[in-house]
């Protein structure tokens, strides 16, 4: 179960994240989870939101270069141990996460990390296979 | 096709004889008519009748934009101010502009180098020619506008700018034949990508692109997202406007219209003239030219010539589509390097639009080129290594061609200012108000 993240390419420049969530705010696109990757010149900004389509059409039109990634919704225990057994089963398997961050959601007994992961696929399976949950995008969108 | 083909078939014997009895009638008229060429040949110590081949042209001095500055308004005339019908003038830009004064004689000499122009990339009788280059004191609105009128094309002339009118007459008129600079071209369709529109389903046929610096890299963009044979036209407002070259059908250099305008190739740096196939300016001589005829222009426009002939059947010397400018010539640590190199090496990067700038600046006394190209979706990574990488593989890129360090920096798309006329492609920091 894959989820869609949008990721927008930002200029290292004064007002260019606000004008993101400004432009996301104005259509009413709640962000649920946050990343932003930056060099000195540039940054990505990586998001969950709870309308990806929509929000790929809006910040187009503003002028932004953005697309949807594929990403996968990790169940973590919250407790010492609980993300590092995760990395260690897909480290196991040689899986490689190109990065992760964590899903804001406070209300429930398990947090929500966010994985980037070249071979998906495989890495849905392994996890599935050692009884670590992933969440849907149905469900993401229903907390 | 080819409009005249008694000059622009004619064997180099012919030719040579032909421009000879021109140089030596222009050279006359110069020496009792005008006072500023008066001068300089006897500073040069040569006299008319010195002048008996077209090799002697050697022995006639240089004319400089400078100096067609500093006898502003009229002081090239060489007729009765009564026997001009025509003016145009330099954008002025740079300085006091310099002055065309065309006879009723050169403006037809100028729709025949123009109906030259146009019919080499194909335009005929039938055709529609959507002429986007500004009408007014720029050459190339009304250069175009006699070229087609002379052919017997229908000319649309809807001068520069107005890009949404650019579009709907296109569409609506279905023009075949698009005249404006290179730049301008992608703009276009860019635009109509935004309106819904398919730019390579229009239905041009031919573009004529000139009046700014364009590499072959971007001339494949255009093709392509244009679907049209785009033509590099070659012209300056010192010698007439558009007209002085044009590229045929084969794309493989400029044919000069050297019945009118003699070409040379020189050093910039001691005036000597260079063999053909040797880079060096472009000097060049108007032969018939009767308002404002120039000797020996040094054009700043670096090029070489090619005298084997074409598959056409023209027999015109060739030159290379212009390499840079003497005065456009960045000089980064001491190397030498057209933005005219660097746009070829960058568009061949998969994905990279043409739009790009160059930053120079002066850090710690060493030269920094900063290399701006815009984002796209094509080149769009969520994963900032890649990114990453995009730029390294440019930067050396650069280097392999160029041997010098640059700094490749990603930029959002829109960043790079469009532009309707000649695209700023440098921005130099170093000298104050050095942005050209």
């Amino acid at each position: 179960m894959s989820v869609k993240q949008i990721s927008v390419f930002l200029e290292n420049k004064k007002g260019r994240l606000a004008e993101v969530t400004r432009t996301l705010s104005h259509e009413k696109i709640n962000i649920r989870a946050l990343s932003l990757a930056d060099t000195a010149d540039f940054g990505v900004l990586r998001i969950i939101v709870d309308n990806p389509d929509r929000s790929v059409t809006v910040l187009k039109s503003h002028g932004f270069v953005a697309q949807v990634t594929e990403v996968v919704a990790v169940e973590v225990e919250d407790r010492p141990g609980g993300l590092s057994r995760i990395l260690e089963v897909l480290d196991q398997d040689n899986v490689n996460v190109e990065y992760m961050y964590a899903y804001v959601e406070k209300s429930r007994e398990n947090a929500i990390v966010i994985c980037r992961i070249d071979d998906r696929e495989r890495a849905l399976q392994i996890l599935e296979k050692n009884g670590i949950a992933t969440v849907s995008a149905e469900a993401l969108k229903a907390l | 096709m080819i409009w005249n083909p008694d000059f622009e078939t004619l064997e180099s014997a012919a030719m040579s004889h032909h421009q000879a009895e021109r140089l030596g009638r222009l050279v006359d008229v110069l020496y009792r008519r005008v006072p500023f060429y008066r001068k300089k040949m006897e500073a040069a110590r040569v006299k008319p009748q010195d002048i008996q081949s077209i090799s002697d042209i050697v022995r006639l001095p240089f004319t400089t934009k400078d100096e067609m500055r500093e006898v502003y308004p009229y002081g090239l005339l060489s007729v009765s101010l009564q026997d001009i019908v025509e003016i145009h003038t330099s954008s002025g830009t740079t300085g006091t502009p310099v002055v065309d004064a065309y006879t009723a004689g050169d403006i037809e000499v100028w729709a025949e180098v123009m109906a030259r122009t146009l019919t080499a990339g194909g335009t005929g009788r039938h055709d529609i020619v959507q002429n986007a280059y500004g009408y007014g004191l720029f050459t190339g609105g009304l250069g175009v506008h006699y070229g087609a009128r002379k052919i017997g094309a229908t000319v649309i002339p809807i001068s520069g700018g107005n890009t949404k009118r650019q579009l709907a007459i296109m569409h609506d008129f279905k023009s075949t034949v698009l005249a404006c600079t290179p730049s301008y071209s992608l703009y276009l369709a860019e635009a109509a990508r935004e309106e819904g529109m398919d730019p390579s389903k229009v239905g041009l046929k031919a573009g004529f692109f000139g009046a700014e610096p364009w590499s072959q890299s971007m001339r494949g963009e255009i093709q392509q997202q244009l679907g049209l044979l785009a033509i590099d036209i070659y012209g300056l407002t010192e010698i007439i406007g558009p007209g002085v070259a044009m590229e045929c059908e084969h794309q493989e250099g400029l044919h000069v219209n050297e019945d009118h305008f003699y070409p040379e190739i020189i050093d910039p740096a001691t005036g000597k003239v260079l063999p053909d196939g040797q880079k060096g300016e472009l000097v060049i001589t108007t032969l018939t030219k009767e308002g404002t005829p120039v000797l020996r222009y040094r054009t700043r426009d670096i090029t070489y010539l090619d005298r084997s002939p074409c598959a056409c059947g023209r027999t015109t010397a060739r030159m290379h589509r212009v390499l840079g400018r003497t005065d456009d010539m960045l000089i980064i640590r001491g190397v030498n390097v057209f933005p005219s190199q660097i746009e070829e090496v960058i568009l061949k990067v998969e994905g990279i639009e043409p739009h790009y700038q160059l930053v120079v600046e002066r850090r710690d006394q060493l030269d920094e080129l900063e290399v701006q190209v815009e984002m796209n979706e094509g080149l769009f990574s969520d994963e900032i290594r890649n990114l990453e990488r995009t730029e390294k593989k440019i930067e050396a890129d650069l280097y392999a061609t160029l041997n010098i360090h640059t700094r490749v920096r990603l930029v959002e798309p829109k960043s790079i200012a469009r532009s309707e006329g000649k695209a700023k492609r440098i921005i130099d920091n170093r000298t104050q108000g050095g942005t050209r």
